[in-house]
């Protein structure tokens, strides 16, 4: 004991004569990072969960069907133990930072002081919102108590989007402080609004709250599928296939419109300071882009293959199975544009046969023209999997229900035109032209789900059953799939995380305070993502943790309902 | 023949000969096929490769398990290797066979080579906020090239001409094509400004720097010892440097990156 002691002694007198604390083992930035980025794991899931939480409910009341009140209510109780691990892992962010950079928080909280008491207000409420939901579910179950009960969820959601939105503040302005402030602090007149609203953080607060609906979808998918994998009978099956498809859908759907509003952040990154947008997309961290690619590929690759896997339990589904090959060939191609490297790793020889690091044929490949038209096309091809899916044990009954089919299939084949021409038309104009394109094909890929979705909503009203879809009779390779789903997401947080963050390189807040410690140097990439991977082995093997509490709590609850007497084992949060 | 043909209609052997397929496909039929039809190609490097391969092992394997019935029949002569009585010998053999080879791929990746090991290199490093040259500070951010405002566009190509070919041809060469007689002997070679992915991407400024520090000036994650280039700063003037990057747009028929926001120009240039 006065061995640790002396430690904390000695660090918090480095931190007093250097700016800066010492910190055992890894050092004071792996300690931060890493309690960063598991927190920001947890918050992601925390505020996804609710969104869907609340839309699962109303559908519940609307069409007075108590599965999806079940799910609902499902999705919350995994709440109430993360959001107990989010605040665990903010507090021990908090002290890192005021241990191991003081003159940094120092600076941050000179600026943020207000919105920082603000931050702690609303989490009480939050959290206060969050067991009032949770715990009044059974109590407030039934006619206005119930939309009372659905407003809670709105509220949650509203506080936890608040918060993040601060939070967000806080992380936006180390990028893209506003002009005129310094080390001591803001310049006269301005405000912590400004520091606040700075150049990316409408972008950041976008991209996150679609991820983090995308992010929940995984993460309870994959809860789903343990459960699945863990069931002992057939009506529990049944209940967790079901919930695994729900979650996978939310995830996929969303996940959909994320690389537009990521497309956004980049390009407000680029605005505020070309050199870090360069460092981010064709510096250091442009390898991390051919990463992403190939991981989010997995992404489409395995929502594609559980959505083809689950067409084997809905009759009438095998009308459509002679067309899955090419929608996998076209996946597949698509995969392989995106990730093509433009500069390539080549021993000597290769490169002197190349005649130089660029591919003479493959190059063309490697520039965004061909990589937008590809994950336009992914996207295209994942909808049609989707609607295929849908679609598949429906026969409609409306008089127009040919035609409008045929509409369908024109909307995806216009599409499908618009991306690949200005795909093509890209590599005849300039950059900044080419650059505009992207938002054609993007309109082009979003007016066509728009359209076909409005289309089939009206299609299958009414429709025929060609039979009731099996669930839980889902091979179990498929429950493989939302794992591999969950993971790649947990990894591309962190890694993507990395890119964004690691962009400012040498600077706690861009060239306005700099990190003068022993790490202020960027981490090479292997060693960022085996940091990453680290803090996702910690977050799932958490997560891993959670899924068994919610086990238990329900093996609790249905011991307690089947008999008074039996003793109930208390649980974090349980019933 | 039908013999054949239920051995090509089964999904084990049909996975077999896409991936077969594949591989001829990477390292041969993109370098074999584009230029039957006038396209310029290449071997394509093995790390490429490799990524492929893999790209098509998991599409594969897909296809062959998206299906309960196909994925049954996929497996069942993987189950008879491993399970039934009269495959022992074919056992025996793979039970050798695999880890030999798994233990001479160990090996020959870690074997010490004569050659450069494989990295990464960042083609296009950040620049700097700004840049000494000759003693004038200069931002970069908005900065447009002064020659295009002044003069005629043909006027400074000449020059631009006259100063590449004293000084840039010998590696870059006659074409622009960075297949100069000297570029044999750099590794890695020098850019080829025909090339979609080079100039064509960048704006002048960028062009500006790169030319002005060359590869002494090249920041840690470009790491100097990957380009030869001289710093130009040290043998010719600034408008020397920016006729130059007028003729390379002007002889290649690429447009320069322009800034996104005029404003930002305002402020730019020479302090």
């Amino acid at each position: 004991m006065p061995d640790v002691l002396a430690l904390v002694q000695a660090a918090a007198d480095t931190a007093a004569a250097s700016g800066y604390g010492r910190f055992p083992g890894p050092g004071a930035r792996v300690a931060v990072w890493i309690a960063a980025q598991v927190h920001l794991m947890f918050a992601a899931f925390v505020l996804g969960v609710p969104m869907f939480a609340v839309i699962t409910e109303l559908i519940g009341i609307v069409g007075k069907d108590t599965k999806y009140d079940k799910l609902s209510k499902e999705f919350t109780r995994l709440l109430v133990f993360a959001y107990s691990a989010t605040a665990l892992w903010g507090a021990v962010l908090v002290f890192f930072l005021t241990t191991l950079y003081p003159q940094f928080w120092n600076h941050m909280a000179r600026i943020f002081g207000p919105s920082m008491w603000l931050y702690v207000g609303l989490f009480f409420v939050e959290s206060f919102t969050l067991y009032l939901y949770y715990y009044g579910w059974e109590r407030w179950n039934a006619g206005r108590a119930k939309w009372g009960h659905w407003g809670l969820g709105i509220m949650l959601n509203v506080w936890g989007t608040i918060v993040m939105f601060i939070a967000n503040g806080w992380l936006t302005y180390m990028m893209s402080p506003p002009e005129g402030v310094t080390v001591a602090g803001l310049p006269e007149g301005m405000t912590t609004w400004n520091a606040i609203a700075n150049a990316t953080w409408i972008p950041i607060n976008i991209h996150r709250m679609i991820a983090n609906a995308v992010f929940g979808g995984a993460i309870v998918a994959a809860y789903a599928a343990y459960r699945f994998l863990a069931a002992k009978t057939d009506e529990e099956r049944a209940h967790y296939d079901w919930m695994g498809y729900v979650g996978n859908f939310i995830a996929i759907s969303t996940f959909i419109v994320l690389p537009f509003a990521g497309y956004y952040l980049g390009r407000e990154i680029y605005e505020y300071n070309q050199q870090m947008g360069i460092t981010m997309m064709g510096g250091f961290m442009s390898w991390l882009w051919i990463v992403q690619a190939v991981l989010i590929g997995v992404l489409f690759l395995a929502a594609n293959y559980y959505l083809w896997l689950g067409m084997g339990r809905i009759p009438g589904a095998e009308r459509f199975t002679p067309y899955t090959k090419w929608m996998l060939l076209v996946l597949i191609i698509g995969w392989i544009v995106w990730a093509t490297p433009h500069t390539m790793i080549a021993s000597r020889e290769e490169l002197m046969a190349m005649g130089g690091s660029h591919h003479p044929f493959l190059n063309v490949l490697g520039v965004m023209s061909a990589k937008n038209t590809a994950v336009n096309i992914m996207i295209l091809t994942t909808f049609l999997s989707f609607l295929l899916y849908r679609r598949a044990n429906k026969r409609p009954t409306v008089s127009w229900a040919k035609a409008g089919t045929m509409v369908q299939a024109a909307m995806f084949v216009l599409s499908t035109g618009v991306v690949i021409f200005y795909g093509i038309y890209g590599y005849f104009v300039a950059a900044l032209v080419r650059i505009g394109f992207s938002v054609y094909q993007v309109g082009a890929v979003l007016a066509c789900i728009i359209g076909v979705t409005v289309i089939d909503i009206a299609l299958v009203r009414g429709a025929e059953s060609r039979g009731a879809i099996q669930w839980g009779r889902m091979p179990e390779r498929a429950q493989y799939a939302l794992f591999v789903l969950a993971v790649t997401f947990t990894w591309l947080m962190g890694l993507m995380g990395f890119a964004r963050s690691g962009i400012r390189q040498h600077w706690h807040v861009w060239e306005v305070m700099q990190d003068t410690s022993e790490f202020a140097a960027t981490p090479a990439l292997g060693y960022a993502a085996n940091v990453i991977s680290v803090c996702v082995l910690i977050f799932l093997g958490l997560v891993a943790f959670i899924f068994w509490l919610g086990g238990l709590a329900e093996s609790a609850m249905a011991k307690s309902v089947a008999g008074p007497t039996a003793p109930i084992p208390a649980t974090a949060g349980g019933e | 023949m039908p013999k054949l043909r239920e051995i090509l209609g089964h999904p084990f052997w049909q996975a077999v000969a896409l991936l077969v397929a594949a591989y001829l496909l990477f390292k041969w039929g993109i370098a074999v096929l584009p230029p039957l039809v006038g396209f310029p190609s290449a071997p394509v490097p093995q790390s490429v490769v490799l990524q492929y391969m893999l790209t098509a092992l998991v599409g594969i394997l897909i296809y062959v398990s998206y299906n309960e019935a196909r994925w049954r029949r996929f497996k069942e002569p993987i189950n008879a290797t491993l399970v039934d009585a009269n495959k022992r010998w074919l056992r025996a053999t793979l039970l050798v066979l695999v880890p030999a080879l798994v233990g001479f791929v160990a090996y020959d990746q870690s074997r010490p080579k004569v050659s450069a090991p494989l990295q990464l290199r960042s083609i296009h490093p950040a620049p700097p906020g700004q840049i000494t040259v000759r003693g004038r500070t200069i931002r970069l951010a908005g900065l447009e090239n002064p020659l295009r405002s002044r003069g005629t566009i043909e006027e400074h190509s000449r020059e631009g001409r006259r100063v590449y070919y004293q000084n840039c041809l010998p590696c870059h060469g006659d074409l622009l094509d960075g297949k100069g007689h000297f570029a044999h002997g750099f590794s890695p070679t020098p850019l080829a400004f025909d090339d979609a992915g080079t100039i064509a991407q960048l704006t002048e400024s960028f062009v500006f720097w790169r030319i002005a520090k060359g590869g002494p000036g090249l920041p840690r994650e470009g790491a100097p010892w990957n380009s030869a280039m001289p710093a130009w700063e040290d043998f010719l003037t600034e408008d020397e440097i920016w006729s130059v990057i007028i003729f390379l747009y002007e002889q290649s028929g690429w447009e320069p990156r322009r800034w996104e926001v005029e404003e930002r120009a305002e402020g730019a240039g020479h302090e």
